[in-house]
């Protein structure tokens, strides 16, 4: 099946990830079909299994429930394309909290003032990343790993407790549901999500700086040989991360409003999760921001399922079955590119 | 001929610079007595060591004591960075050779003839064999993944990384287990001639990797398959393995570290037990020195590296100008500011690079 051919499909994923022959996009986009398949599978056991589980409220509970991961995977999958890594999600997205809490709460800043400032300063937080990634050539591990502790180190200086937000703007956002259909209901975040990721769908597939993530993750030195902007581009790459990061902290506020230092401890290695089962690969060079979505969805589906299951199953094994998708993804990655290339040379 | 011998004796001294600071442990001793000396001006009773009840007792030991888990991570991630790998398992492999100690020892207050006893439920050498078994096996498992079927390290680790807590909780039935048994308090918490056991483990496993490291050709493998792993393999080593045991060995210190930290808190919590190790553990590799991208690595820097930043936190709890929060922006302005005079020292690497080809040439 060549999904090309479908012309939705082919419109939303674009075709511009890679640089070889167009064999090579056939089992890039299988991957992409694969993970698909496995959230439509997974949704499918579920619908079987329990009553009440296929309706569009269990769907739509999934963007609800984890707006904060979809935005920062999306802001992940960028750095990743690249080759980089990027630690700091979860820290910065628990600053992002704490500061808008603080300013709010104990200094009465109205939050159309906060919010533009707690997004620049996350934004901030990644393009020093950037710099020292860019310039300095400091690994992306390390350079994101001293983000992370500074950020969190910054959270818990302003506060250790967690601060309750109290502001009317913050309730009403969090109660307000917009209806659909029937009894099911969508939540702000749930558009914010879906602003993200339509803007970084256009951004990765549809221009110049899209393609030079592509490009740099491929082979970066064939992409300054090119006269590709690379440092721009790399050091924008983690200031969109940043600023993702902290538009999750937003969301995490509108989820459930309030600002706590340890807000998203360990996200940062369930976002990697989701953009890795969504088949962008780590080594960097490919990948699909569509991918990412549904990334995020199959660790949700599986969250879900043992929530249905109740007191049965142990919710340990959410872990587990999270690392197992991984393990068996990757292995499909590296299956995948090796017939790829071996279809590229014959 | 003059000129020749200026230039001998000019490259002489910058050799000797140059040899300095490519021995790798130049800042981080550096930095490491930078710290020592801002605790000295602070606090002045700080390199004092006095015995207690037959202890030695002092800052410098309690550093010493408490870096010892870092230390022994680290060490075991040199090697696994030398080959250009990364191993953030590590601390969930700590989690689960807590839990199987734990969950073997158990232990419980038994009365015998109006006597208290301390029964465990398994032989103490059976569980602290089967958790150090059980580590190694799982850092084989990683170097399996990396060397077999060509997955990248950090996936690879990130997979056990993600599990592992996950497989932790499964061996404790989610309980933090609480152990009973006296006899296996002595490795985390005892003392031996004074001095803290964990100290003397540390040693012991140092010795053997610094003896492999100076008197095999092991260490120049570790660092041929980092810096070139297929060139390695045309050379006739067979990097496959020797990347499947440095990740063999990551899990084995790991494992020591999650008997340590069982028999320190005489229990077992898969949740928080080496909670964010590996962290620490890479970067005192990367503060001693050894770059990320992997080749020559130093096993004495990545010591240096944990003992920074167990003193940084001993120095950051004793003032009490700073509140404990700070802690972890000092550790990251501390990163900062180590990798980018690393970075600053680039240059003087390459220098010291073409200086040596000339002398090569002579």
């Amino acid at each position: 099946m060549n999904i090309k051919n479908i012309p939705i499909l082919s419109c939303i994923t674009g075709g511009k990830g890679g640089n070889s022959s167009g064999s090579m996009f056939n089992f890039k986009y299988l991957l992409l079909a694969a993970t698909i398949a496995l959230f439509i599978i997974m949704f499918g056991i579920g619908s079987v299994s329990f009553r009440g589980f296929f309706s569009l409220k269990v769907f739509f509970d999934l963007f609800i429930d984890n707006p904060f991961l979809f935005i920062a995977a999306i802001g992940m999958t960028f750095v990743i394309i690249t080759g980089g890594i990027d630690l700091s999600v979860g820290s910065v997205a628990a600053l992002t909290t704490m500061i808008t809490g603080t300013l709010v709460e104990i200094h009465g800043i109205s939050p159309a003032v906060v919010l533009p400032f707690v997004l620049l300063v996350g934004s901030l937080i990644g393009f020093l990343i950037g710099i020292m990634v860019h310039f300095f050539k400091i690994q992306p591990f390390i350079a994101t790993l001293g983000g992370m502790f500074l950020a969190r180190g910054i959270a818990l200086m302003i506060n250790t407790d967690s601060i309750t937000l109290n502001n009317s703007f913050f309730k009403a956002v969090s109660n307000y549901h917009i209806p659909v259909i029937g009894n099911a209901f969508i939540t702000i975040n749930v558009v914010i999500i879906l602003i993200v990721v339509i803007a970084a769908i256009i951004l990765a597939h549809y221009t110049n700086f899209g393609r030079t993530v592509y490009a740099i993750g491929g082979n970066e030195q064939s992409a300054i040989l090119m006269g590709l902007p690379v440092g721009r581009t790399k050091i924008l790459v983690y200031t969109i991360s940043g600023f993702c990061s902290a538009l999750a902290g937003v969301t995490m506020m509108f989820y459930m409003p309030s600002g706590n230092p340890l807000h998203g401890v360990g996200m940062e290695m369930d976002v990697i999760a989701a953009v890795v089962i969504g088949g962008t690969m780590l080594t960097g060079g490919s990948g699909y921001m569509l991918g990412t979505v549904f990334g995020v969805l199959i660790l949700g589906t599986i969250a879900t399922l043992i929530n249905f299951q109740g007191g049965s199953v142990n919710p340990w094994w959410i872990r587990i079955i999270n690392a197992a998708l991984i393990l068996v993804f990757c292995l499909l990655q590296i299956l995948f590119e090796k017939k790829g290339r071996k279809i590229a040379k014959s | 001929m003059a000129g020749l011998k200026l230039k001998n004796i000019m490259g002489k001294i910058a050799g000797f610079f140059t040899a300095a600071s490519r021995s790798g442990l130049l800042w981080p001793v550096i930095f490491f007595g930078l710290i020592l000396l801002v605790n000295a001006l602070i606090n002045p009773g700080f390199f004092d060591i006095e015995i207690k009840d037959g202890r030695l007792s002092g800052s410098l030991i309690d550093i010493m004591n408490r870096s010892s888990y870092i230390i022994l991570l680290a060490i075991g991630m040199t090697f696994v960075v030398a080959t250009a790998g990364i191993d953030i398992s590590v601390g969930a492999v700590v989690a689960i050779s807590a839990a199987v100690s734990a969950y073997l020892i158990g232990g419980t207050l038994v009365v015998e003839n109006g006597v208290q006893q301390y029964v465990s439920f398994m032989p103490m050498p059976v569980a602290i064999i089967a958790a150090l078994l059980i580590a190694t096996a799982l850092g084989m498992w990683n170097g399996l993944l990396i060397s077999r079927m060509g997955l990248q390290p950090i996936i690879a680790t990130l997979i056990l990384m993600v599990a592992g807590r996950g497989i932790a909780q499964l061996i404790t039935s989610g309980q933090i287990i609480t152990i009973y048994y006296k006899p296996f308090f002595f490795i985390g918490g005892g003392y031996l001639f004074g001095i803290p056991f964990s100290i003397y483990i540390v040693a012991a496993v140092l010795a053997v990797v610094m003896f492999l490291k100076k008197r095999t050709a092991l260490g120049l493998f570790i660092q041929s398959v980092g810096i070139n792993k297929t060139a390695t393999r045309f050379a006739g080593i067979n990097s496959s393995n020797i990347i499947l045991w440095v990740y063999a060995f990551s899990g084995f210190c790991a494992g020591i570290v999650g008997l340590l930290v069982c028999s320190n808190n005489k229990s077992a919590d898969g949740n928080n037990a080496g909670y964010n190790m590996e962290l620490d553990a890479i970067l005192a590799v990367v503060l001693g020195g050894t770059s990320l991208a992997g080749g020559k690595f130093y096993i004495m820097g990545s010591v240096i590296g944990g003992l920074i930043i167990q003193s940084l936190t001993t120095t950051i709890f004793s003032i009490k100008e700073i509140k404990p929060e700070a802690n972890l922006v000092v550790k990251a302005v501390i990163v900062f500011v180590v990798c980018l005079i690393q970075s600053e020292s680039f240059r003087k690497k390459v220098a010291g690079v073409i200086f040596l080809r000339e002398k090569k040439s002579l």
